[in-house]
């Protein structure tokens, strides 16, 4: 359900569209243009408040948070206490 | 400084009454409020409207020499007329008037066509030939004064801007170019000939349009050549400056020029500061100066304006940028600059303007174009930090560099190290690339085409503005230097269609106020051109030759400061505690939207809400709710043909 939530605020916030087919879960946010790099502090707030997780400066990493995937990886990964 | 206007037929056509004319001339009165003037000549009319600067007795338009042989409308100055006018009587000439006007003139009759390459100003000319039968339409090197045109029903309409045009031509389809709307949303301005509007043209600066029976010539006279790589100067840092210093000395002396009191932008970074300086050599009068304030600690310099002011002891004057001022002059903003804008820097400006009128002054200089000519923005940093970062891809220290720009920004892209990584390695190694310093640039406005409407988009379906840009390059251009690649480019793009027309001239003649930009005198681009990369920009420190030519006449707090770049409070303007004027909520509103049919209802709604909740952080959403709301309130005033003000 993470995935969902998280494809989902970004289809609204960035892409400002309903429209799941415009964005796929493994496609990268950041080379397709849909976040620069301010975009990514709207998605780790959103992630932050949303999941009750905190993310840390080492955990700002493209890896954690370049893809709808990687960002629901990486919730499910804190919320396990990873 | 004035408004130029008038048409042109061919043998078939039939020309428009003279009451046209007046027509066009009317609607450029804040241009020239001081007089206004029309000459039917059988195939063309001309059309002028005056500021008066030089000669106020007797240098009225159209003007023509003493057999009527050349009639000339002109707007703006020609700051070496005096030298030009001696050469000219020395070679026979007889003079009528004291009038920069005249020399053109005089300079057509003696040089012919090449006239204009004698000419250190900034202008749009319009010049018809008697016996020649034939109109030359002139402009500046880099595009300081406007000239548009366009054909209809086998005239041919010129004007300085396009609401004369409309005037002239008010039962003609007006619609906006989707081509041109595709280029500002991408380049922050249309690019070369495209403008806002189907049909209309620019000419491009540097160009003189030639019409004769039967044929059009466009022809270029100057452009930012740059020296290949390895061929440039060989000159030292020291001898550099201080044959700019001299340089600058003179370009500013001419451009004091005026039969009317000349005042000063003054932001408080080096360019604006070092002009200020050097005008204060040259001059005993107490120079009056002036700037934009903001409420907003992000965007206000005003403690070093101040401290500028205090050391150049110059009168000093502040007009400050309020909440709800910029979203109270957008619409006037617009009509003005008649293009879609993605930043709303140039509305502080147009207040700044108006306050320099209701002080009593028409001419200011202003530091713009220095940044272009010397390498000053951060853009040029990144591209250089980018490129030395290419040679080794593998680097974990190079891209650490990337910390040091942007340090002005609540948001900087450069904030967080793993992403700024990501963000700036975009295309990195693509180092032949024309548009490499403009990568990053362009990768967030592109953004902006996400909310253009399916109609839209279908249109600019496999259309690659780069591509067409790239077309308009110098063919030796691989031959130069990065950082004069990324300089060209600058210069065709954001300083030709945005700061020298929606934040120059046409914000500065919203209010009848001439703006003078001693920085842009050719002869310091040329110098600045043949310099090698490492005297612009030397240890990421920008402007290094400019800096080290102002320290004499500069306390070393100001010649030392890094460069903060003007800008204004974006999405955020429009918004108070949650509420937007009425026109914005119109312009945003879906029956709107989907009459205009340029962007997608659903997603520009969308954003709206987003910068209403204060959410919209980044440039990305910023310039993308400025470019919508430029955009749609110049397609409800010049196409819709409805009045916003």
């Amino acid at each position: 359900m993470a995935s969902q939530q998280i494809k989902d605020f970004i289809l609204k916030n960035f892409l400002f569209t309903d429209d799941a087919s415009a964005l796929k879960n493994d496609q990268s946010l950041m080379s397709s243009g849909v976040l620069d790099s301010t975009g990514i502090l709207e998605l780790i707030t959103y992630v932050e408040d949303t999941f009750g997780i905190k993310v840390s400066d080492d955990e700002m990493l493209p890896g954690n948070f370049d893809s709808v995937d990687a960002v629901s990886a990486f919730v499910s990964r804190k919320q396990k206490g990873a | 400084m004035c408004g130029i206007a008038g048409y042109i037929g061919s043998s078939f056509s039939k020309l428009p009454a003279d009451e046209v004319a007046h027509a066009m001339a009317r609607s450029l009165a804040h241009r020239g409020p001081d007089g206004s003037g029309v000459k039917a000549l059988g195939s063309i009319v001309l059309a002028h409207t005056r500021l008066s600067i030089i000669d106020l007795a007797t240098g009225h338009q159209p003007m023509a020499d003493d057999a009527e042989t050349v009639w000339l409308v002109f707007n703006g100055e020609i700051f070496n007329y005096l030298e030009l006018r001696a050469e000219l009587i020395s070679l026979g000439h007889r003079f009528r008037t004291q009038s920069d006007t005249e020399t053109i003139i005089h300079a057509y009759r003696q040089w012919g066509d090449a006239f204009v390459e004698r000419l250190n100003g900034q202008f749009a000319i319009a010049l018809w030939d008697v016996l020649g039968r034939r109109l030359i339409l002139a402009r500046d090197r880099t595009g300081i004064r406007p000239l548009f045109y366009r054909e209809h029903a086998g005239v041919l309409y010129f004007a300085s801007e396009v609401k004369a045009l409309r005037a002239a031509l008010p039962h003609a389809s007006w619609k906006l170019d989707t081509k041109g709307l595709g280029q500002a949303l991408l380049f922050w301005s249309t690019v070369g000939d495209r403008t806002a509007f189907e049909e209309v043209s620019s000419l491009p600066p540097g160009h003189c349009l030639v019409i004769e029976e039967g044929s059009r010539t466009l022809k270029r006279y100057w452009d930012w050549n740059f020296t290949a790589s390895g061929s440039q100067r060989q000159i030292s840092m020291e001898a550099a400056s201080e044959e700019l210093r001299a340089l600058l000395q003179d370009a500013v002396q001419l451009q004091l020029r005026a039969d009317v009191p000349v005042g000063a932008y003054l932001s408080g970074g080096l360019d604006s500061s070092g002009l200020v300086a050097l005008i204060r050599q040259r001059s005993d009068v107490r120079l009056r100066t002036f700037s934009v304030s903001f409420g907003d600690a992000e965007f206000d310099e005003s403690a070093q304006q101040m401290e500028v002011a205090r050391y150049l002891e110059t009168d000093h004057a502040v007009v400050r940028c309020l909440p709800g001022d910029i979203a109270r002059q957008f619409p006037r903003l617009i009509a003005h600059t008649e293009a879609t804008i993605l930043r709303t820097g140039p509305a502080p400006l147009m207040m700044l303007s108006r306050l320099v009128r209701e002080s009593g002054f028409k001419v200011v200089l202003t530091g713009e174009g220095a940044d272009e000519v010397f390498g000053g923005y951060d853009l040029f940093k990144e591209a250089a930090i980018r490129r030395f970062w290419a040679r080794q891809p593998k680097s974990r220290w190079r891209p650490e560099l990337f910390a040091r720009l942007y340090p002005y920004l609540r948001n900087s892209p450069a904030g967080n190290r793993a992403f700024s990584h990501a963000f700036f390695g975009q295309e990195l190694l693509d180092t032949a690339s024309p548009f490499y310093g403009h990568t990053t640039r362009w990768a967030t406005s592109r953004r902006n085409w996400g909310f253009l409407s399916g109609d839209v988009r279908h249109v600019l379906q496999g259309w690659r503005p780069e591509e067409e840009l790239a077309q308009q390059l110098p063919k030796d251009m691989g031959r130069w230097e990065g950082l004069a690649r990324d300089q060209y480019v600058e210069a065709s793009t954001l300083l030709y269609g945005y700061l020298l027309s929606s934040q120059g001239d046409r914000v500065a003649m919203a209010n009848s106020v001439e703006g003078r930009v001693p920085y842009l005198d050719h002869r310091v681009i040329e110098f600045a051109n043949a310099l090698p990369a490492r005297l612009k920009l030397r240890r990421l420190r920008e402007k290094a030759v400019l800096r080290q030519a102002l320290r004499p006449m500069l306390p070393s707090s100001i010649v030392n400061r890094t460069k903060q770049p003007y800008r204004a409070p974006d999405s955020a303007s429009f918004f108070e505690a949650g509420h937007a004027p009425e026109y914005v909520r119109h312009q945003f509103s879906a029956g709107r939207l989907a009459e205009a049919g340029l962007f997608e209802p659903a997603m520009a709604s969308r954003l709206f809400e987003k910068c209403r909740a204060g959410k919209a952080l980044g440039f990305a959403d910023n310039m993308a709710f400025v470019g919508i709301l430029s955009t749609m309130i110049l397609e409800d005033k010049f196409v819709q043909g409805r009045s916003l003000e």
